[in-house]
């Protein structure tokens, strides 16, 4: 087996780190909810890719169907989309929250305000 | 009859609540609902742990699909005992909220608060009784997405900011809990608990179980706040409400370290964990620093719901502390501080609610002469602190008991006496309250003379009476984290 004969697991791998280096280099509140999303889409990939037999069918009892393929990665990722759109909608609800009582979405402008306000008080 | 559909009843009452609450609106009639499922849970899990007590662990296979295909719900002595603690708090706080919320939200959220209550108690419930390692993933997201709209609901602007934060490491944490199960996955092809601790050892794909262990102690760790992992949360509990901070602090962390202890001693096994890499060792250094660390900036804190949200952050390192000795002692007293640092801790935020809704917040200066302007409260947050630092007669001194012997038993003296010596610390941060409240005189923040509403004093003192009751009568909370400790190690439960 070559080092790309799976290149899905490459794909999930770059994925992934990308994803998370979003979450954490940058400051905009919505570039760390895109980069979230990307790094939790790779894990869809991950429990994905390996269900797939080249050549299997769904799992049907009958002549001529000899190769299944494994339904379950499937569902079990159709719940997590669910979860990652949940995620997203609530933290993309939380951000519009903050524009409104900060005035931004940078992360640095809003804790140096949180600094201004504490040092005022 | 009833009592075979407890272990799905338990967490399907507090579920179905949530969109109940939502069709009636009314203020008044969702606090009953939210209440009453809470109350249901609570009641159900006491009998769910006499049941296990008397004829140990109860297996409910929902839909009557049996366990490695379908899901399967899995009542054991440990599990109980979490059920136990986390619909207890979430009853109190649920009874607690009836006053604390009203004053602290506008008229119109207030039913959607009730919601995300029934919701965030349910998916704790669900992560604690479930069996299958996907269904945990989809109860803890349950419990972490209401979490982050409760938070969020605090007056500061700041609860915005602090939500937002935990939401980001708190979806990082169950992404990487979910790699993890899809790693475990992949080498045995089955996702229930038990089953993947017998396929477990004849799986040949070491590395893969090694990286599936990796993803998963990281991923609870941030759930847990296990030092570094820990910057979500002081500032979470601070700005959160009262009555969501007594129930995140009491349960939240708590459930967190159930699932650790669950896959550590339950699916990987001991030989595993301990000996193909130093996880053992790791959680200890890890678990050290937190006490330590957390401790002293606990110390330096002016406003008091920051101050016992980073004591948290230690005490819960004295639980990773029990976790990582892996022995019956050591984990007793895991268990067991679980349950008793949830109690002290709800009992904590609770009062403090009281104080901030008469003083407008719980900062050291609005607590000078609390002593004689509110006496109950102030006594109450004083005996909470003393089973904080372990004072003998309170519940904290059972489990610093309990880890004390663990030390002694693996020949680790110099743990024992730093056990001992860090409980000093808290000695230190618990002495500033009661400087301030009592050898004080009142200043402009202080609130005039009079107690919290008694809806918000009520179960407030009865936590903090629990904290006595449990640190005098300790046969069934240490008889449970015992025979828990027995179950983990592969003896008889």
């Amino acid at each position: 087996m070559s080092a790309f004969g799976h290149y899905s697991y490459w794909i999930t791998v770059l994925l992934m780190v990308a994803g998370l280096y979003i979450v954490i280099a940058r400051g905009n509140l919505i570039k760390k909810l895109v980069g979230l999303s990307i790094f939790q889409t790779s894990v869809y990939l991950l429990y994905i890719a390996p269900g797939k037999l080249i050549g299997g069918t769904a799992p049907i009892i009958a002549d001529g169907f000899r190769l299944y393929t494994n339904p379950l990665p499937h569902v079990l990722i159709l719940t997590a989309i669910v979860v990652g759109v949940a995620t997203l909608a609530l933290g993309l609800a939380i951000a519009v929250r903050i524009r409104e009582a900060y005035g931004s979405i940078e992360e640095d402008e809003i804790l140096a305000a949180d600094r201004d306000s504490e040092g005022g008080a | 009859m009833t009592l075979a559909h407890l272990p799905a009843l338990v967490v399907v009452v507090p579920l179905l609540a949530a969109p109940l609450v939502v069709l009636v609106r009314r203020a008044a009639a969702a606090w009953a609902i939210a209440t009453a499922a809470c109350a249901f849970s609570f009641a159900a899990a006491i009998l769910l742990s006499a049941e296990v007590a008397a004829h140990g662990p109860m297996s409910y296979h929902l839909g009557n699909w049996p366990p490695p295909w379908g899901i399967e719900y899995r009542v054991d002595a440990l599990s109980a005992f979490v059920l136990v603690l986390v619909s207890g708090i979430g009853t109190a706080s649920a009874l607690y909220a009836w006053r604390s919320a009203a004053a602290e939200l506008s008229r119109d959220q207030l039913y959607l608060y009730y919601v995300m209550h029934c919701l965030c108690v349910a998916g704790l419930l669900g992560m604690t009784v479930t069996g299958d390692a996907f269904n945990l993933f989809v109860f803890m997201e349950i419990a972490s997405l209401s979490s982050y709209v409760l938070i969020a609901l605090g007056r500061d602007r700041r609860a915005l900011l602090a939500a937002y934060q935990y939401l980001i490491l708190g979806t990082i944490g169950a992404t990487f809990y979910v790699i993890g199960v899809g790693l475990l996955y992949l080498a045995t092809g089955t996702l229930n608990i038990a089953d993947l601790a017998e396929r477990l050892p004849q799986t040949a794909s070491t590395r893969a179980v090694l990286a599936a262990l990796a993803f998963i102690t990281v991923g609870v760790s941030l759930k847990l706040a296990l030092f570094p992992l820990h910057f979500w949360l002081p500032n979470a509990y601070a700005y959160a409400p009262s009555a969501v901070t007594a129930l995140l602090a009491a349960t939240a962390t708590k459930v967190s370290v159930y699932v650790l202890l669950r896959f550590y001693f339950g699916v990987f096994g001991l030989r595993l964990v301990t000996e193909t890499l130093p996880m053992a060792e790791i959680l200890l250094v890890l678990s050290l620093i937190a006490i330590v660390t957390a401790s002293l900036v606990a110390l330096w804190q002016e406003n008091l719901k920051r101050l016992f949200a980073y004591s948290s952050v230690a005490q819960i390192g004295y639980i990773t502390l029990g976790v990582s000795m892996a022995s019956p002692d050591g984990l007793t007293a895991a268990v067991v501080h679980l349950f008793n640092h949830g109690i002290t801790k709800g009992a904590l935020f609770l009062l403090l609610g009281g104080v901030a809704l008469r003083a407008g917040g719980a900062t050291m200066g609005s607590v000078q002469g609390l002593g004689r302007r509110m006496p109950l409260t102030s006594l109450a947050i004083v005996i909470a602190g003393l089973s904080l630092i372990g004072v003998p007669g309170t519940a904290g001194f059972v489990s610093k008991w309990y880890l004390v012997l663990g030390a002694i038993e693996a020949g680790r003296w110099w743990l024992a006496g730093f056990v001992v010596a860090t409980s000093l610390i808290a000695v230190a941060y618990v002495w500033r309250f009661v400087e301030a409240a009592y050898l004080s005189e009142p200043g402009p923040a202080t609130p005039g003379r009079g107690e919290a509403p008694a809806a918000m004093l009520a179960p407030a003192l009865a936590l903090a009476a629990a904290c006595v009751f449990f640190g005098l009568q300790t046969s069934w909370t240490v008889g449970s984290a015992r025979r828990a400790a027995e179950l983990l190690l592969g003896g008889v439960p």
